[in-house]
Order: C-alpha cells, then structure tokens, then sequence
C-alpha cells in the first residue's frame, strides 16, 4: 500500500487565528496514498478535524504547502470540480453531525453535491440511488431526514460523500454522536465499502479501537499546538480486536499520545 | 387547562365567542346602553350592506382597494425580502445600509402619504406606493433575521461540496433555509397591507377607504361597520389562500 501513488499532501503545515501569536498545530506533514485509509487519532479538540478542513480547502493554512487530488494548493474551486467533463469531485466529506438539509428529501441530500456537475437528472437520480443501495438505505429515498433514525442520517450523510465518486474521502469523526451498536455496524459496513471501492480514506477519531479496527495506517497528533507524534501501520492480520497484537497497538498508541504532554511544547 | 381542546371544540367555542360579541352588542345598543347614533346595531348592518351592494359602491370599493392591495404587497414583498436576504448574506451591505435603516424604520407608512401624493398623486400609484413602504419593512426585518439564523455549518457543507460561492450558497442554502422565516414576514404583511390601504385611500383614493371616510362624514356609521367587516372579510380570504402556499413550500416542515 505504502507503494501506491501519493494523492494529498500537508508539507510542514501550521494554523493560528491570531496571526501567529498562539498556533492550534503546526509543523504537521504527512502523505496519503491511494487506496489507503488512514485514521488520524488524537485527544478530543486537539485539532484533528482542523487538519481536516486543511486538507478539504475549508480552511486556509497560515504556513506550509496543501497538495490535494487536483493540482490546486487548497484552492478548494479547484479541487472540488474535477477534471472537466469527469463528472465527479476530488474529495468528499463526512461531517460528524450528518448536516442533512431538512428540506430535502433523502435522495436529494445525497444528490447535492452532484448538482452542478452537468449530469441529467435521471443520471443524478441513478447515482444518488446506487449509493443509497451502498449504504443499505435505497427504501428510504423519498422520506424526508427526521423521519430518519440517527444513524441512518449518517448512512446518509456517507451516501452523499460516495456519491460524487471522490478520490479522497475525508471523515471527521463520523461515529462518534451514535450509540455503540450501530456505531459498530456503520463501521463494519464502512470497512465492506472501502473494500468496493477502493476509496482513500482519511478519518478523524478520538477512539484507538475505532482506528485500529479501520486503519492501515494510525497518525497520532497530540499536544499543542499539535503535532503528528507518532505513526503506525497495521498489518490486516492484527486487526482482532481481542488479539494480543491488537491490545499491543492499542498500549503503543496511549503511549504515544500521553508521551507527548500537552504543556511540554508550548512556546 | 390540562387537556388539549379538539378541533371542533376550538372552532366551536370561536363562533360562541362572535356570537356573544354580536349579541351583548346588539342588547347593548337596542336597551339604550349605547347610543344608537353613534353605533349601529348588528341588525341594521344588513341593509346597509344590501344597500351598498345595489348602488354597485361596495363592489367597486373592493376592486379599488384590490388593486392597490395587489400591487403595493407584490411590491412591497418583493423588494422586502429581496433587500433582507442581501443584506443578512453580505455584511458589507449590511453596514452600509444599517444607517440609513435606522433611520427610515421608524417612519411610520401614513407618514409618506404627502409625498405619496406629490410624487404620484391621488391615485392607485400613490396607494400603491404606502402600501408597499409599509409592507416592505416587515419583509425586509423578516427575511433579515431569517438569513441571519440559518444554520452556519450548512455554509460549510455547501463549500464542501461545491456550492460555496455566492449564487450556490444562495440557492442551495439561504432561500430553502430561511423559507419559514420569509413565509412568516409575507403572512403578516398580509395583514399589515390591509391595515394600509384604510390609510393611503382615507385622502381620497378611490376604494373600501375612501367609502369609508365619506361613510363618515355622512355620519352613516352602519356603512362605516360594513366596510370594517368587509375589510375583515378580505384579510381572512388572502390569509386562507395563502395558508395553501405556505403549506406547499413549507411542505418538510409538515
């Protein structure tokens, strides 16, 4: 995997929003190839789905390079559209609150970010449907989001993101609000379709077993202003969660959280 | 009260409600208790209005009124909710204007009946024209506050995937999410445009206004009544019809 073709890059990126004075991370690099599906792990308001907004183009970075799928440096226009006439976007994104448009039926949530791509709308209408069938909510297509169960929301929330075919596939701690049953079904299944698809992945979580059960590889931020402190790649072999590999993982990533306390760094 | 009221009962219990007001009125005037010269009894309010309806004046005064109605809401709304929604998406507009909306809000609309006048004249124009200030306010404070409550992450969904300028914002965001707001602004400048037309038409536009004024000065106040429930009469069709309206667009809200 680590052979694969690098498709999104931070290079020694910072942020502040006090013109340097305090930064809420900085000096993070790192790489994703494709195919991968990376879990950037880190203690709730690190910075994590900051990093994430970085690299989507939703937020501009005070120092460092953003490279994403398209040539652009965070130029979020020019990531989204594509290449002309390929009818997809270069990335996607989960948010951790579905953030359904109530006014919406089901089946045009998923088709909003289709719109604008010049497809007709019966094209629209089979795509938004084949990634509702992905996400095993096809039935629900004209209900209305409140109608829906928390997370079948964000069942819709990961159609939408599916279905403008996106080379990067960005996730900000997508599970997280859900309760632990259906968190783990919506995990599973994410794991079924990353394995269809092929998409890279890169999902923000707080949870270690949450990363290791979905990663091939773990970034560890930690600290602050934040850094990545460490790294991990996990071979599919270690991925019982009741193995000693697993519980091995698991003791090294707390390590590496904790081993870099959160006062140490600051300026 | 604990239990809820049904439907029926609510509806029932509303026209016991206009029933005793018309009663105790109509007791009221007929014992003497008040004055019949200067309030006419429900009862005689019929002829009156027969009266009117042979002379052709009170269809006419409805189609006069009607029109400035028409014309000062569609214009009124309109340009309301138009200067809302920009002003609540663009700050720089925003502050530009605050000033000067500051200053103009609280002239009231019969405050521009003199230039109404001299701008326009004695005409439908000049209704028009007080109408629509009077409406246009409460669109423009309406579709104001509704853009400025629109969830921000929705803002940040549509750049994320591909509707963050203007026009997509706009379209995909502002106009769906503030359409409870807005449809309630149009609701009460329903009303409110009503309340106005009395006022651009009592100087001598033709229409329900101006048959009342010179209802007045004739001292004919059973036509005064009459035009007074007509008016009332209007209001409930216009906010019946436009329920239907509001329904539809608000059809996810249901």
């Amino acid at each position: 995997m680590r052979d694969a073709a690098p498709l999104a890059r931070l290079e020694d990126v910072g942020l502040s929003h006090d013109g340097g004075r305090t930064f809420i991370f900085r000096h993070v690099s790192l790489t994703l190839h494709k195919g991968e599906f990376v879990a950037l792990l880190g203690p709730s308001g690190v910075g994590k789905s900051t990093v994430l907004r970085v690299l989507m183009g939703l937020s501009k970075p005070s120092e460092g390079v953003v490279r994403g799928p398209v040539h652009g440096e965070g130029d979020a226009d020019a990531w989204q559209a594509g290449a002309s006439g390929t009818k997809r976007r270069a990335q996607a994104l989960v948010f951790q609150d579905p953030r359904l448009m109530p006014w919406r039926s089901v089946l045009r949530n998923v088709a909003f970010g289709l719109e604008g791509l010049g497809l007709s709308k019966h094209e629209k209408r089979e795509r938004a449907l084949a990634a509702l069938r992905l996400v095993g909510l096809e039935e629900a297509a004209d209900r209305w989001p409140k109608q829906l169960s928390g997370g079948q929301r964000q069942r819709v929330g990961v159609a939408r993101a599916l279905t403008v075919d996106p080379d990067l596939l960005l996730m900000d701690e997508p599970f997280g609000a859900l309760d632990p049953i259906t968190r783990e079904s919506l995990q599973d299944e994410l794991l079924r379709i990353w394995q269809q698809t092929h998409k890279t992945v890169l999902f923000v979580t707080h949870d270690i077993e949450e990363a290791l059960k979905l990663a091939t590889r773990i970034l560890v931020l930690s600290g602050s202003p934040a850094e990545i402190v460490g790294e991990l790649s996990i071979g599919a072999e270690h991925k019982a969660p009741d193995s000693l590999e697993f519980r091995a993982y698991a003791a090294r990533l707390r390590g590496m959280i904790a081993g870099k306390p959160a006062l140490s760094d600051a300026p | 009260m604990k239990a809820a009221l049904s439907r029926q009962q609510r509806v029932g219990l509303s026209v016991l409600g206009l029933l005793v007001f018309f009663g105790s009125w109509e007791v009221a005037v007929c014992s003497g208790l008040l004055p019949s010269g200067m309030v006419p009894a429900p009862t005689s309010l019929w002829q009156a209005w027969v009266d009117e309806v042979h002379g052709g004046f009170w269809q006419q005064a409805i189609l006069d009124s009607l029109s400035h109605y028409a014309l000062g809401l569609l214009f009124g709304s309109v340009l309301g909710v138009l200067a809302g929604l920009l002003c609540g998406m663009v700050p720089v507009l925003d502050a530009f204007l605050s000033g000067i909306v500051h200053l103009l809000r609280p002239v009231p609309g019969l405050a521009w009946v003199p230039f109404a006048i001299l701008w326009f004249g004695l005409n439908t124009s000049g209704a028009t024209f007080v109408i629509a200030i009077s409406v246009f306010w409460i669109n423009f404070y309406a579709a104001y506050a509704a853009v400025r409550s629109v969830d921000p992450d929705l803002y940040e969904l549509a750049s994320a995937f591909g509707h963050g300028r203007f026009m997509g914002r706009l379209v995909k965001i502002v106009l769906p999410a503030s359409a409870p707001g807005v449809m309630a602004g149009l609701r009460t400048g329903l009303g409110q445009g009503w309340m106005s037309v009395v006022a651009a038409e009592l100087f001598g536009v033709p229409g329900i206004g101006a048959r009342m004024m010179q209802a007045s000065s004739l001292l004919a106040t059973d036509v005064v009544v009459v035009y007074m429930l007509t008016m009332a009469l209007l209001y409930a069709v216009t906010d019946f019809l436009f329920g239907f309206v509001r329904l539809h667009v608000l059809r996810w809200q249901a």
